[in-house]
């Protein structure tokens, strides 16, 4: 493994008294994909909430080796990390492409930000069609889309994605995993949350399994895809 | 000029948008002549109370309509800034500081009661927001209900009178102006004055609606998680929606004061901010000028049935059957409900919201 861009030590997240989040460890490397499974309350999103500095959480976490957990939300995005939110989270009322302007939110060099916009349209020319229909308007799997390409005009070397397959039909479910995979490809770290576990897994370099706020299990995706336990338990096995 | 073209369903070229301007100025400045020979002079003052409520309207769209943050106590703000006024220009403490100090001094000082409100309510949204800010309002004017003891501050119910009047370039405006041996009417001075600083407000808003500002309004108010996730700073973002809605509302507050000569804490009563936000809700939220149209139409209705009810069943009726003032509510009531029915997106609203309603009522 190539030297982590990210290295979580510890992280315990609680509402209230109740841990959602046990202190777990892992870390992602360098153009690394790497996947967290797990059922339905397992901590998984609770996670990638704390990582994104949008809930309290205690422990360390190291981002390309700076300590980031007394960074403030927004500045994270200027550092690389960028968070897809569950559920999608386009602005409704907006249009595309006001949506994509808004990933770039942080950036003031307009020619940078309108090449970043012509690559998005490039990966995603279904986007193009619609840039001037409103973001609400759009189908569940391309709203998705739209978050992902509004994630990339931020310029991610981090990117947290959550549950990109929530809510979509399965045609679609497809479409959005190989756009995940692409970005992937251009070298960007991705740490992935999913319920769907297969393609998680065939998507990714290693994946940890959590439950009930640990991790249980730590792998190379291709040996957590033939583990007779996540056989059993996420992949409806055998 | 951009701004300006903006309001315009169609690009104009140059010249007639500046020939357009010069027009629409003219026909504003004609407004109270019009308006106090044709039907007499307590129509100009109500048009003057009109253009108050397009700034508080203005100010309050702001919160509610780019930032998506209901706001049930508006008229606290433009409480702070009448009472500053009272306070600083009247017999009561003996100051008498001019126009010009007390307005910028009103908005910060609004402002900054924006950012207490804003404060605590930071992760309130909807419902629970409108709670709090709804007894905010009502803190404020309880609190100035009861100012008169153990130190004597504001009168208490009382109210403050003998307000000076405001001045302009050394001209008191509750003196008329004579022009070319032509007096000018008090009330139309204070029209032209509110009406500069409508336009003036009006303007601040269409140039915030379109800057970095206005979009992260517009972003937190369509997801906030997304919006922090973009680089927002959320908290900063949204205490500014407060502070800079409150100013515009401290302003329109002092003018208030300066206006009347007089105020009392029975002024700033909760139907007052309902009444603020239906002018933003009815009119077209986050659309500004539909927000000012929705100010100026509510203003002058009421006022408009109040002189009708009594010809209008005399006609019918042949005698008076409703007492005016029972009726103008009803038929005010009236017509908000049916324009909530038939325009559901407001009187003027944006196009993204006409939009928006036309295709969820198409069932897509």
């Amino acid at each position: 493994m190539k030297a982590p861009m990210l290295a979580v030590k510890d992280l315990r997240v609680a509402y209230g008294g109740i841990q959602a989040v046990k202190g777990i460890d892992f870390e992602v490397g360098t153009g690394e994909t790497v996947c967290l499974i797990g059922a339905n309350g397992a901590g998984k999103t609770s996670t990638l909430k704390a990582l994104a500095r949008m809930l309290p959480a205690s422990g360390s976490i190291l981002y390309r080796g700076g300590d980031i957990s007394h960074c403030p939300p927004h500045a994270l995005i200027g550092q690389g990390l960028t968070l897809v939110p569950e559920g999608r989270g386009v602005f409704a009322r907006l249009s595309v492409e006001e949506n994509l302007d808004m990933g770039a939110y942080h950036r003031a060099a307009a020619a940078d930000i309108a090449d970043d916009l012509a690559r998005v349209y490039q990966l995603l020319p279904r986007l193009k069609e619609r840039r001037t229909q409103l973001a609400g308007t759009l189908s569940g799997g391309e709203q998705q889309m739209l978050a992902l390409g509004r994630a990339l005009m931020a310029r991610p070397q981090l990117l947290l994605l959550d549950e990109p397959s929530m809510g979509l039909a399965p045609l679609m479910v497809r479409k959005v995993f190989e756009v995940v995979h692409s970005i992937a490809e251009q070298g960007v770290s991705i740490l992935l949350v999913e319920q769907n576990a297969r393609l998680a897994l065939t998507v990714s370099a290693r994946g940890y399994v959590m439950e009930s706020g640990l991790i249980t299990l730590a792998d190379r995706a291709d040996r957590l895809l033939g583990d007779s336990r996540v056989r059993q338990a996420y992949l409806g096995g055998e | 000029m951009k701004p300006l073209a903006n309001l315009l369903p169609h690009p104009l070229p140059p010249a007639a948008a500046y020939g357009g301007a010069a027009l629409a100025a003219l026909a504003l400045a004609a407004v109270p002549f019009v308006l106090g020979m044709n039907f007499g002079n307590s129509w100009v003052r109500i048009v003057d109370f009109a253009l108050l409520y397009a700034m508080l309207a203005l100010g309050l769209n702001i919160v509610v309509g780019f930032a998506g943050l209901l706001d049930l106590g508006y008229i606290a703000f433009y409480a702070v800034g009448a009472y500053l006024y009272a306070l600083l220009a009247s017999p009561q403490f003996g100051l008498h500081w001019p126009l010009w100090a007390i307005l910028p001094l009103g908005a910060t000082c609004a402002a900054a009661f924006g950012v207490l409100l804003g404060a605590p309510t930071l992760r309130l949204r909807g419902d629970y927001l409108a709670i709090v800010t709804l007894g905010f309002g009502e803190i404020i004017r309880i609190f100035l209900n009861n100012l008169n003891a153990p130190v004597n501050i504001t009168n208490g119910p009382q109210g403050i009178a003998n307000i000076d009047s405001m001045s302009v370039a050394g001209h008191a405006l509750e003196k008329p102006l004579v022009v070319f041996g032509f007096p000018i009417p008090s009330l139309y001075l204070f029209y032209y004055l509110f009406l500069a600083l409508a336009v003036l407000t009006m303007f601040i808003c269409i140039r915030l609606e379109d800057s970095r500002i206005g979009r992260a309004w517009v972003a937190i108010r369509e997801d906030e998680i997304a919006a922090k996730a973009c680089g927002i700073n959320t908290r900063n973002i949204k205490l500014l929606a407060f502070a800079m809605g409150a100013s515009f509302g401290g302003v329109a507050g002092g003018l208030f004061a300066g206006f009347q000569q007089f105020v009392s804490p029975e002024s700033f009563g909760l139907l007052e901010s309902i009444m603020v936000l239906c002018m933003v809700v009815l009119g077209g939220m986050g659309h500004i000028p539909g927000v000012v149209l929705g100010a100026l139409l509510l203003a002058i209705l009421p006022e408009a049935l109040r002189y009708a009810a009594r010809p209008a069943q005399m006609w019918l009726f042949g005698r008076m059957l409703l007492d005016p003032e029972a009726l103008r509510m009803l038929l005010f009531g009236g017509a908000l409900i049916a324009v909530m029915l038939f325009r559901p997106a407001g009187l003027w609203p944006s196009a993204v919201r006409r939009r928006e309603f036309a295709a969820s009522g198409n069932g897509t």
